[in-house]
């Protein structure tokens, strides 16, 4: 093994990217969706980058992105879950019905604040049963997740339309909505605050990483390639804030919001809307997935089994046990997904989440999770869900036709495998 | 010679195991002592590695006992097998080969910082160490182990019984997938290991190697124990018409 650290040119040799220790992949996913955005900036002279058009891709991709982090997993241990999109769909019936009806019905107003968290937790516990219900389907009877979960697929939505007798349910608790996206945001100062925050544990973990390393005597990058990835890290992070906070309130909803405290609205005064609650929750998803993922014995675990069932087995790890967890933890990213789309719409709508499982499988697939099992990463399946999204709604402005969209959508989801297998042949891994 | 006054390492008494009316492991009874290696010899489907998947904890044995330093002990799955000091080198190499050599010889036993994270960085000092030992030349500490060769991957799946002090070790045929040199290599270590006073049942299907490396051998025959032999005092011929004919040999034979 070359040494990276050495200090008298034996690294030249390395290219800068390995020097960086990035993985290649990554970066050739964050090259296609460059070239997607750039593509559809030109096409619709400029008005696919705007603030305003970032801000609404990122909120529309959140309640895809949160599944697609679980489906990671669950396509690690080589299983499949068609039921997301439905379960989805019960999780939110289960939360319109607990604020609207329930609730309500026990003597608590619709917005009194203690609605929306007894509504979450509803919802969250409903994910978790079913998905560990499935699991336990899956690991201990032994029937294959595709059939359990197409089961599920039909179950579980009109498990959603009896719950409501087929109603569209709102309006919802407003709480509840602030994790809907456009109506609830961090303003301005809210998010520089939380920007700065991320960039210095950004900062941190790669300090620490590299403490870690020296102590047991490893190899480690040049420090300018450290600095470089912290440089990379903050301006990434602080440009991303920079962006969402950029896109203006319009005055008009200023205007209420100043006649509603009784005073006036200053001249010329302007405010961004900053980062959306529901984003940051995809983020919190996203880093505590990575951690489960890398840092956990649960996420060693589900690599392992995926990588090699009977090994993991012999090794003394219960993969039965493991399949109803992975299948909790889809269920309860449903959950999350389903309030955050129903917070959305400010209701719940029987049609929610439809075909969701296959945006969900498309962006983890696209992220470069195998499905033959044992490789997958969290950001990977989020910038998949991205890619899909940017897609989906940059066909829309351009005006491309609904079943071009589809088609085009469809024939990149292929495409997006055949190159990431050629990829990983050239590259030698398996 | 191997003392065999004490109490045995294993003892493995009257073993039955069917599979859907097929008898696979037929009241066998086989035992082993510290420092001692003893091997099983027989054809494919002889019940060999049947038997001893009954000791590692793959299967659950029908009927029969396992004492382990004379108590009787009850091996449900693999874990309470290397509760008892069991650990099993498997013919397929158990390893997920996603993963590299350090996650895979703390698979199931990961090292964790004070929170309860997975301490990689400790687990891969450890597993140098180890290296150092069995096999200095090992450099690819970060690869997954699809990228290694046959005998890199053996001395991934020998490391994880050396370090976890197993006292009883299982080797189901561990040279069939090397080269002469890696088979070398493991023969080393396979007599190196009973110095240290480790028990081991060898699965081979090479008379040679079991003449070479073993103490005793026993041979079964149709999920049948043909009779347990001192290696010394039969010949590579006497062993194959046990595993052919299912014959003792008549100077031993009572």
């Amino acid at each position: 093994m070359a040494d990276a650290s050495a200090s008298t040119g034996q690294s030249q040799r390395k290219s800068f990217f390995q020097t960086l220790e990035l993985d290649t992949r990554l970066l050739g996913m964050i090259g296609a969706f460059a070239v997607v955005c750039i593509m559809f900036n030109l096409l619709t002279d400029g008005r696919f980058l705007t603030p305003r058009n970032i801000f609404n891709l990122t909120i529309q991709t959140v309640s895809v992105a949160i599944m697609a982090t679980g489906m990671v997993f669950v396509i690690v241990t080589r299983h499949i879950d068609l039921s997301v999109g439905s379960l989805l769909a019960t999780c939110s019936a289960m939360m319109a019905m607990a604020q609207t009806q329930v609730l309500p019905g026990m003597g608590f107003e619709l917005n009194s604040p203690i609605i929306a968290p007894i509504a979450i937790l509803v919802g969250v516990l409903t994910g978790a049963i079913v998905g560990a219900f499935q699991g336990y389907i899956i690991g201990y009877l032994g029937v294959p997740a595709f059939i359990v979960t197409l089961g599920g697929l039909l179950v579980w939505r009109n498990v959603a339309w009896y719950l409501t007798t087929g109603q569209t349910i709102g309006p919802l608790n407003d709480t509840f909505t602030l994790l809907g996206g456009i109506s609830g945001t961090m303003g301005e100062l809210g998010s520089w605050i939380l920007g700065v925050i991320a960039v210095v544990a950004a900062g941190f973990a790669i300090v620490s990483a590299r403490r870690a390393r020296i102590r047991h005597e490893f190899p480690v990058k040049p420090m300018w390639a450290e600095f470089a990835l912290m440089l990379v890290a903050a301006v990434l992070i602080l440009g991303f804030v920079w962006i969402l906070n950029s896109y203006d309130v319009p005055s008009r909803v200023l205007a209420q919001r100043f006649e509603a405290s009784g005073t006036t609205m200053p001249e010329g005064y302007t405010e961004g809307y900053g980062v959306p609650y529901s984003v940051l929750l995809l983020i919190a998803v996203a880093v505590v997935m990575t951690i489960v993922a890398r840092r956990t014995r649960l996420g060693r675990y589900i690599f392992a089994t995926g990588g090699n069932p009977d090994a993991a087995e012999l090794s003394g790890i219960n993969t039965r046990l493991l399949t109803v967890k992975v299948f909790a933890i889809m269920g309860v990213l449903c959950a999350l997904a389903g309030l955050v789309a129903s917070a959305r719409l400010s209701f719940h709508s029987n049609d929610i989440g439809t075909l969701d499982e296959l945006r969900v499988i498309a962006a983890a697939v696209i992220g470069g999770t195998a499905l033959s099992g044992g490789m997958g990463t969290i950001y990977g399946a989020i910038l998949g869900a991205l890619i899909m999204q940017s897609l989906q709604s940059g066909m829309a402005m351009v005006g491309v036709d609904a079943p071009f969209q589809n088609i085009v959508v469809g024939a990149v989801l292929v495409l997006a495998v055949l190159v990431d297998i050629i990829y990983r042949k050239r590259t030698g891994a398996a | 010679m191997v003392d065999r006054s004490g109490t045995p390492l294993v003892e493995m008494k009257d073993i039955s195991i069917s599979f859907g009316g097929i008898r696979a492991v037929d009241h066998v009874s086989i035992d082993l002592y510290p420092g001692e290696v003893v091997g099983l010899l027989g054809h494919n489907g002889a019940g060999k590695s049947t038997l001893i998947k009954c000791l590692s904890g793959a299967y659950r044995q029908d009927a029969g006992e396992i004492f382990v330093n004379g108590e009787k002990v009850s091996i449900e799955n693999p874990r309470d097998a290397r509760d008892h000091n069991i650990e099993t080198i498997y013919q397929t190499l158990a390893l997920a080969d996603n993963l590299d050599a350090a996650s895979n010889l703390f698979l199931g036993r990961e090292l964790t910082t004070p929170l309860g994270f997975v301490d990689d960085a400790a687990m891969e000092a450890e597993t140098r160490k180890i290296f150092q030992r069995l096999n200095p030349n090992f450099r690819k500490f970060a690869a997954p182990v699809s990228a290694l060769s046959g005998g890199q991957r053996q001395s991934v799946a020998i490391a994880r019984a050396v370090y976890f002090q197993a006292k009883i070790l299982i080797m189901d045929e561990p040279t069939a997938a090397l080269g002469p040199q890696e088979t070398r290599m493991v023969a080393e270590l396979i007599q190196e290991l009973k110095r240290q006073g480790l028990g081991i049942f060898l699965i081979d299907h090479d008379v040679h190697q079991v003449k070479e490396l073993c103490d005793r051998a026993a041979v079964m025959k149709n999920g049948e124990l043909i009779g347990v032999v001192d290696v010394d005092q039969v010949s590579t011929d006497d062993l194959l018409a046990m595993i052919i004919a299912g014959k003792k040999p008549e100077h031993l034979a009572a």
